[in-house]
């Protein structure tokens, strides 16, 4: 089994989804030729011509818009948006086209696509191309989010993304496209959307992250293990929306404590809908507040600042103090 | 060497005069295919003229009238193949039924009947609310008939307005980029609720804007029914090569913008006058009488055929099961999320807080 990064991951999954079944076509800015600025669409169009790996103007709501019509006719367009920061300009064909097309047919027409975007910070981009938006699109009934954190959930994931008949939006941690490598099976699997992973079992402190955060979170719990006499569950949420409900609930009425970590602001992100859920579902079983780790509300700042604007080991170590404080 | 907008010249494409006179050489349609084109328009206006009559009962609910559009829609539509595509805004519902979208089904859009979106076989994009949106939605389905060789065309409706909107822009610069089986059908009515074309864009004309893009434009008298409908023809055959087209068809809304909307508030009477003696139908009507083919006995008959059709799809509308708040939760995926689960077994139970 290779070892690899997420980027060869998601270029090797696109790779073997487009021999799998014509229909999935990628289109996108600077894709073709230059194989994405990423390169996650790397060699793609020297395989497969450039009908199958188009090359875009510059317009994020036709790139969108057009695999909303493409998907409509029975193509599985597999379309890039270049930073995840410019998808404002396709807020429309995003969230009241590609979400709602099911809907408003009354179930005749599927649009099953998928938008790749690289998202999040910390590696000092100009301005708006580091945000985390994904709380907008799990405001958005209709629509899918899967967020990976490792190059073999990345495979699995996007191969369900692309077989999925529902509008699926794909986040990419693009600090950690090339981060580590991990051992990725060529052959074909399936990560299940809508599906958490608990990461590692805990029974005292129960935290929910996803994506780019994973990793800092897995570093800063290790330290508390090895440090203090606590054990900490994580679950990595893979999924945004739908939330799997499930693996949160069970995890929290186990551990009675919850802390929440994303790179999204704070104020109606994420975390807030889990911890309505936990408060909800299981406010009972638990011995402390639900604390959130999260970005700022403000947007997304100048990039010198940006290490502590973020979610970093200092403030996901503060949160977990003030978890176990009560 | 500047190009001055002033120099662009633009013909209007116009087979009859306001009263019916042929002024420009012989039209390529059969008597048979020109009674069909009268029929459908008066088929349509009745419709529309029930649809008001209906919103006003509160029997509808809001309703967006194409009084005085009728020619643009139904000769455009009327070109078409069965395998071509129609991506409407919600003011093209004469262009939907000429293209097979069932009446009652429209009716029971109207009435916030879930059914009301089957388009029963015919190939018709759900009815676009938001302005230009489907333009891009007929730019990927153009290519995705292109890329499985469907031989079909996909037709973009939308209004003056419209063509303001940043869609509208990609779509045109996307179709000409990629050489896509795709017609802009643009049904300028002079209005957008209340702002009016010169406002809208301070382009002489809206065909014109085509040059820009790299395709080839057209501006037709879109009153003038056997205009629009051999226009529309020799687009779809561009279009087939994969040449993409922009048509501008000048129309008028001779009524308000929607139920909602009082016109009094920001156009002149006089203007409405002025378009009123160029309407659609009565300049078909006395082409085709002039030729010997229709007359006075038949258009009666007609008029009454037509009424009878729209009281039928209405009572079927009527009599269909209303919509129930536990349908919704079936159409948002490919399969129900345990949050929609949840929700609607909560509704069903009436426990839902």
């Amino acid at each position: 089994m290779p070892a690899m990064t997420m980027i060869e991951a998601i270029n090797l999954t696109l790779r073997k989804e487009m021999e799998r079944d014509e229909r999935v076509i990628c289109l996108g800015e600077d894709i073709g030729k230059n194989g994405g600025v990423f390169r996650a669409t790397d060699g793609l169009q020297d395989l497969f011509g450039e009908d199958r790996v188009v090359d875009t103007p510059i317009a994020e709501s036709a790139i969108v818009g057009t695999a909303v019509g493409m998907a409509a006719r029975g193509l599985r367009p597999v379309a890039e948006i270049q930073f995840f920061g410019f998808i404002y300009e396709a807020m429309d064909q995003m969230a009241a086209q590609a979400a709602r097309i099911r809907f408003r047919s009354g179930g005749r027409i599927r649009v099953p696509l998928v938008i790749r975007a690289p998202y999040g910070g910390g590696v000092k981009t100009p301005e708006l191309h580091s945000d985390s938006l994904e709380g907008l699109f799990l405001h958005s009934p209709g629509l899918k989010v899967v967020m990976p954190s490792s190059p073999y959930d990345a495979k699995g994931l996007l191969t369900a993304a692309i077989r999925n008949h529902d509008p699926v939006l794909f986040l990419e941690p693009l600090k950690l496209y090339r981060a580590f490598k991990q051992e990725v099976p060529e052959q074909d699997y399936i990560v299940e959307i809508g599906k958490a992973n608990v990461l590692k079992e805990g029974e005292d402190l129960t935290i929910i992250t996803w994506g780019q955060t994973v990793p800092l979170v897995s570093k800063v719990a290790a330290m508390w293990e090895s440090k203090k006499n606590v054990s900490i569950e994580i679950i990595d949420l893979r999924t945004i929306s739908p939330i799997d409900e499930e693996t949160i609930l069970s995890s929290v009425q186990k551990t009675g404590r919850a802390l929440i970590v994303h790179e999204a602001v704070k104020t109606g992100g994420p975390g807030a809908e889990i911890s309505a859920l936990i408060n909800e579902k299981a406010l009972f079983h638990l011995s402390g507040p639900i604390i959130r780790v999260a970005s700022f509300d403000t947007p997304y700042p100048i990039a010198s600042v940006e290490d502590a604007w973020l979610p970093n080991e200092e403030r996901i170590n503060r949160g977990i103090q003030e978890v176990f404080a009560h | 060497m500047w190009l001055e907008p002033n120099e662009i010249k633009v013909k209007m494409v116009q087979y009859l005069d306001e009263n019916g006179r042929l002024i420009s050489g012989e039209a390529d349609i059969t008597d048979e295919e020109l009674v069909s084109l009268y029929k459908w328009m008066v088929q349509v206006r009745v419709f529309d003229q029930r649809a008001l009559k209906l919103q006003r009962q509160g029997r509808i609910g809001t309703y967006a009238p194409m009084l005085g559009q009728e020619a643009a829609q139904v000769g455009s539509a009327r070109a078409l193949g069965k395998q071509d595509w129609i991506y409407p805004s919600y003011r093209e519902v004469g262009a939907c039924f000429v293209h097979g979208f069932p009446m009652k089904n429209f009716f029971l859009y109207t009435m916030g009947n879930l059914r009301g979106a089957d388009t029963e076989g015919a190939n018709v994009f759900p009815i676009q609310i938001i302005i230009a949106a489907q333009c891009l939605h007929a730019v990927g389905g153009a290519w995705a008939g292109k890329y499985n060789k469907e031989n079909s065309v996909s037709v973009a409706y939308v209004g003056d307005g419209g063509t303001s909107e940043g869609d509208f822009h990609e779509a045109l610069n996307f179709a000409s980029v990629y050489k896509l089986p795709i017609i802009f059908f643009v049904q300028n009515n002079q209005w957008a609720i209340s702002v009016p074309r010169t406002k809208q864009t301070a382009s002489k004309t809206i065909a014109q804007k085509a040059v820009a893009y790299g395709m080839a434009g057209i501006q037709v008298d879109g009153n003038d029914c056997l205009a629009v409908y051999t226009t529309m023809k020799q687009a779809l055959e561009r279009a087939r090569q994969g040449n993409p087209v922009l048509i501008e068809a000048v129309t008028y809304r001779q009524g308000p913008h929607t139920t909602a909307d009082d016109p009094t508030k920001y156009r002149d009477l006089q203007e409405l006058e002025q378009w009123m003696a160029k309407d659609p139908l009565k300049r078909m009507k006395a082409f085709i009488v002039e030729k010997g083919i229709w007359s006075e006995e038949f258009d009666q008959a007609e008029f009454t055929a037509a009424e009878q059709k729209v009281t039928e799809a209405f009572e079927l509308a009527l009599h269909t099961p209303k919509s129930k708040i536990e349908e919704i939760f079936e159409f948002v995926y490919e399969q129900k999320t345990n949050q929609l689960i949840e929700q609607q077994q909560a509704v069903a139970a009436e426990e839902v807080f």
